[in-house]
């Protein structure tokens, strides 16, 4: 019956993997999956708690550990809960069968008249001597799942679909260690470093850390650089404290017992290494149109283009997008331990296994000599520089045994090193009938690879600078069965006769790229929908009505249809004025709307905005419309937060604002650049800027790889600003 | 050379000894006094993670030297509650579940203690551009706010 099983539960078959009783009144769960600020801890509790019938209070979360939790591969493509809460489910659901079998067996009657009330077992309503702890010692979860146990019905869900609160979210808000960032390893000798993983908040709030080593790398500027030479002396003139170097061919780091001293030092030492083979990107390389004459890998996806009926009329119009940074609030870090041949590492990656297995390769050492354990970090929106540092950690923590080693990135390293979503361009041909209706469409995408993890096969970044780095493997990107990654969203949804994507994945990029949420998918639906707007105005149309004249999909039709009835769009409104506006508002306001369902499978979004464009752009209001897709999402529809609803949100309705910001600056008549308010960097004096190469070099000095152009971190800054609420 | 300086950290009386006078004020908070609490985010006054009240003032902890708070009052996130008895921003954050990954949390939490201090009837403006030096990058921004407002209506209710 195994075949019936989820599948990230076939992978990971024995029950006792997914959960324990070990502890009196406690049910200790563990998942593969690990929190990114998305609350996927919280949602999984719910689960577990639901399916066994036990306060949610009980559930005790073990998660992203090699050493303890099931091998769930990366946290990523909005997969935690349908995948990933599926497997748990099932477990949960097999382990309370066996329960109430034995407890059926001990009392003698049938199964069928047993039930579990906060984990007590019942007969017939009224309380028998047993429950899940009482039982622990004779019903063994060393077994395999069967798949024959039935999960609860959802009629009778009392805990999955309601609010719980976030159980991350106290000791963020009382300031307690939590983050790798804020972690030391003091009191490893009297424990095991899997014993001090299992309670980290205990040993974070261990004071005082003697032993902990500080560390800073200086970056090899790319792939096949060589370090020529470094002025040790006059880096560690800027360092006040002792600092010592670790190096090996091209990898060269900074490690010390005072964190500022080592900041001090790496601050200045790019000014004093000399590097042969730099290969700084040029500014063309930076623009999305760099793509469109490179070496590439062509497909054509979908029904080759037919002969046009005579009549037809080509529309043809290309959107770009440059390279787009994660940006995440803190860069990134990790810590590293190298003790007794054994290697112990804490990141905040997205995949602790696959992170392993690379960490094996780079280092040449047994998957099984290596722990890897998550700790949180700052939110996480996809690939970022997590693995990388936690490389870093490792290759010094090699080179020390018996010292813990953090290494925490610089703030300019996250945006020059850490791999960026790829600059994309869409081209759209549309073939439109006599009345400008679209009946034949391609989507034309170049794109380097959104797959650069180092469980696709790619080297960290150390690695490339260790003796005899291996050859990167060959791009590939995310196969549209997994969602695709440059053709996320490529295709239109809507009824249009002809369609089909030709993908050009462009072997060599000048920075290295990988996953950020929802791959190509932002700039594809903001190519699709900007089209659909052009294409709206060519015909006189009505932005909306243009777009359900063009659209069968029930669901579609309905959040765009209640996403216009929430703001009040009425057609022939071209920039959807309210009543009693002022003239100078009318001017100056308008809104516009966006639609897709992510990855064309998951979940529907319409979302319409409100803009001011004046001398800057301004977001006033938006209006969401959106619908869970399907019954795995459904079941936990409305917890607490992100967790619970990333399936509505990833992407697709995040994907939109550009090309409403666009139909917005059309209506208006003006040029818009970027979104929301962003404002300069304003350096105040301090110590920092004495040197050089000051901290806030970022502005004026760029980094050997330069970090994204000013709109990336435009988009940053102003996706994250308070004025944009107000 | 050594530099000691004074301070008072959440009400507590503190002498620190640090390599340079101009040693980062979050560097000490976070590495010798073991206030993790205020977090690094940038260190370059961008973000507003490390945000402190220097006297009642919001300030940015990575870019004051250690010298220049000598004397001062410092008052970090550890400052302001405890579970058992937490800050009525504490709570309405419980309550709203106002964070994603929470990484900026702490200094949002001070510089809104900041602006209640100064202003207990904040409208919704003010409190977004009294936040406006923190980023949040996961986008948890309404709740913050709906958090905050909350937060300033209980301290009204308990001064009456």
């Amino acid at each position: 019956m195994t075949s019936s099983l989820p599948s990230v539960l076939a992978d990971n078959v024995r029950l006792d993997q997914w959960l324990n009783f070990a502890t009196p009144g406690q049910v200790e769960i563990a998942t593969g999956r690990v929190e990114l600020g998305q609350g996927v801890l919280t949602a999984m509790a719910q689960i577990a708690a639901e399916e066994l019938d036990v306060d949610v209070v009980r559930i005790k979360v073990r998660s992203g550990d090699t050493d303890c939790t099931p091998n769930e591969g990366y946290t990523a493509g909005s997969q935690s809960m349908q995948a990933g809460g599926i497997a748990l489910r099932q477990a949960c659901a097999e382990a309370r069968k066996l329960f109430l079998d034995d407890a059926a067996r001990r009392l003698g009657c049938a199964a069928a008249e047993l039930a579990v009330q906060d984990g007590r077992i019942l007969r017939n309503a009224a309380a028998t001597s047993w429950d899940y702890w009482a039982q622990a010692q004779s019903v063994s979860l060393a077994i395999p799942a069967t798949g024959t146990a039935a999960r609860k019905a959802r009629a009778h869900y009392a805990i999955v679909g309601r609010n719980a609160a976030r159980i991350d979210l106290p000791a963020k808000l009382f300031g307690n260690p939590t983050f790798v960032h804020d972690m030391t390893l003091d009191g490893i000798a009297g424990g095991s470093a899997g014993e001090l993983a299992r309670d980290l908040a205990r040993d974070m709030a261990r004071d005082l850390a003697h032993d902990l080593a500080h560390a800073r790398v200086v970056r090899q500027p790319n792939r096949g650089a060589t370090l020529v030479s470094i002025d040790e002396a006059a880096v560690r003139r800027a360092a006040y404290e002792p600092i010592s170097f670790v190096r090996d061919e091209n990898f060269l780091a900074i490690v010390g017992d005072d964190e500022t001293a080592v900041d001090a030092a790496a601050a200045v030492a790019a000014d004093h290494a000399t590097w042969s083979g730099a290969e700084p990107p040029s500014a063309l390389q930076q623009e999305a149109n760099w793509l469109l004459q490179r070496s590439a890998i062509d497909r054509v996806i979908g029904a080759p283009a037919a002969d046009s009926p005579r009549g037809l009329q080509n529309y043809e119009a290309t959107y770009t997008r440059p390279h787009l940074a994660h940006a995440s609030i803190a860069p990134s870090c990790a810590l590293a331990l190298y003790r007794d041949g054994r290697l112990s590492v804490w990141t905040h990656c997205q995949g602790v296994y696959p992170l392993r297995a690379a960490l094996a390769r780079m280092l040449k050492l047994d998957p099984t000599a290596i722990s890897v354990r998550h700790v949180q970090g700052p939110g996480c929106y996809g690939h970022n520089g997590a693995d990388d540092a936690a490389a870093d950690a490792a290759v010094i923590a090699l080179r020390m045994p018996g010292r813990p080693i953090r290494v925490r990135w610089r703030r300019q390293e996250e945006f020059a090193f850490e791999p960026v979503s790829p600059a994309m361009v869409v081209k759209v041909r549309a073939k439109l009938d006599a009345a400008g209706h679209p009946v034949d469409w391609t989507t034309e995408i170049w794109s380097g690879t959104h797959q650069g993890r180092p469980g696709g096969g790619a080297n960290l970044l150390a690695g490339e600078a260790l003796p005899n780095p291996p050859a990167p493997p060959p791009p590939t990107d995310v196969p549209e069965a997994a969602g695709g990654g440059a053709t996320r969203n490529a295709e239109p949804l809507y009824d249009i006769p002809g369609k089909r994507i030709i993908h050009h994945l462009v072997l060599e990029m000048p920075r290295r790229t990988s996953a950020l949420r929802s791959l190509g998918a932002m700039p594809n639906v903001f190519a699709l929908e900007s089209c659909m707007d052009e294409l709206a105005e060519r015909a006189g149309a009505d932005p909306i009505a243009y777009r359900l004249a063009h659209l069968s999909d029930p669901r579609g039709r309905r959040v765009i249809e209640r996403a216009a009835a929430m703001a009040n769009w009425t057609a022939g409104n071209p920039r959807q004025a309210d009543r009693g506006q002022s003239s100078r508002d009318q001017a100056s306001r308008a809104k516009g709307i966006g639609f897709a369902q992510y990855k064309n499978r998951a979940a529907y979004a319409a979302v319409i905005v409100e803009l001011e464009v004046d001398e800057s752009v301004r977001l006033l209001r938006a209006w969401c419309e959106p619908t869970p897709d399907s019954s795995s999402i459904r079941m936990l529809s409305s917890t607490s937060s992100k967790a619970a609803s990333s399936n509505r949100r990833a992407g697709s309705s995040r994907s939109k604002c550009g090309s409403i910001m666009r139909a917005a600056a059309r209506s208006t008549g003006r040029p818009i650049r970027c979104c929301a308010s962003v404002r300069s960097p304003r350096p105040k004096s301090n110590w920092w800027r004495r040197t050089p190469t000051c901290r806030s070099a970022l502005a004026r000095r760029p980094p050997a790889r330069l970090p994204p152009r000013s709109a990336t971190q435009s988009h940053a800054r102003s996706a994250c600003v308070f004025a944009i609420c107000r | 050379m050594t530099e000691t300086v004074a301070f008072t950290v959440n009400g507590r009386a503190v002498s620190v000894k640090v390599a340079h006078e101009e040693t980062p004020l979050l560097d000490v908070l976070r590495n010798t006094l073991r206030l993790t609490g205020t977090r690094f985010g940038c260190g370059l006054e961008q973000c507003g993670c490390c945000i402190v009240l220097i006297d009642d003032k919001p300030e940015k902890s990575c870019g004051r030297s250690i010298a220049s708070v000598a004397g001062r009052n410092v008052t970090t996130v550890e400052g302001l509650g405890t579970p058992d008895q937490p800050h009525p921003l504490q709570e309405a954050f419980l309550e709203e579940q106002a964070g994603q990954c929470g990484y900026c949390l702490s200094g949002i939490l001070i510089s809104a203690k900041a602006l209640l201090d100064r202003n207990p009837s904040p409208s919704r403006a003010e409190i977004a551009r009294a936040l406006d030096d923190n980023l949040c990058r996961c986008g948890t921004h309404n709740r913050i706010l709906r958090a905050v407002e909350k937060a300033a209506a209980r301290l009204r209710e308990r001064r009456t």
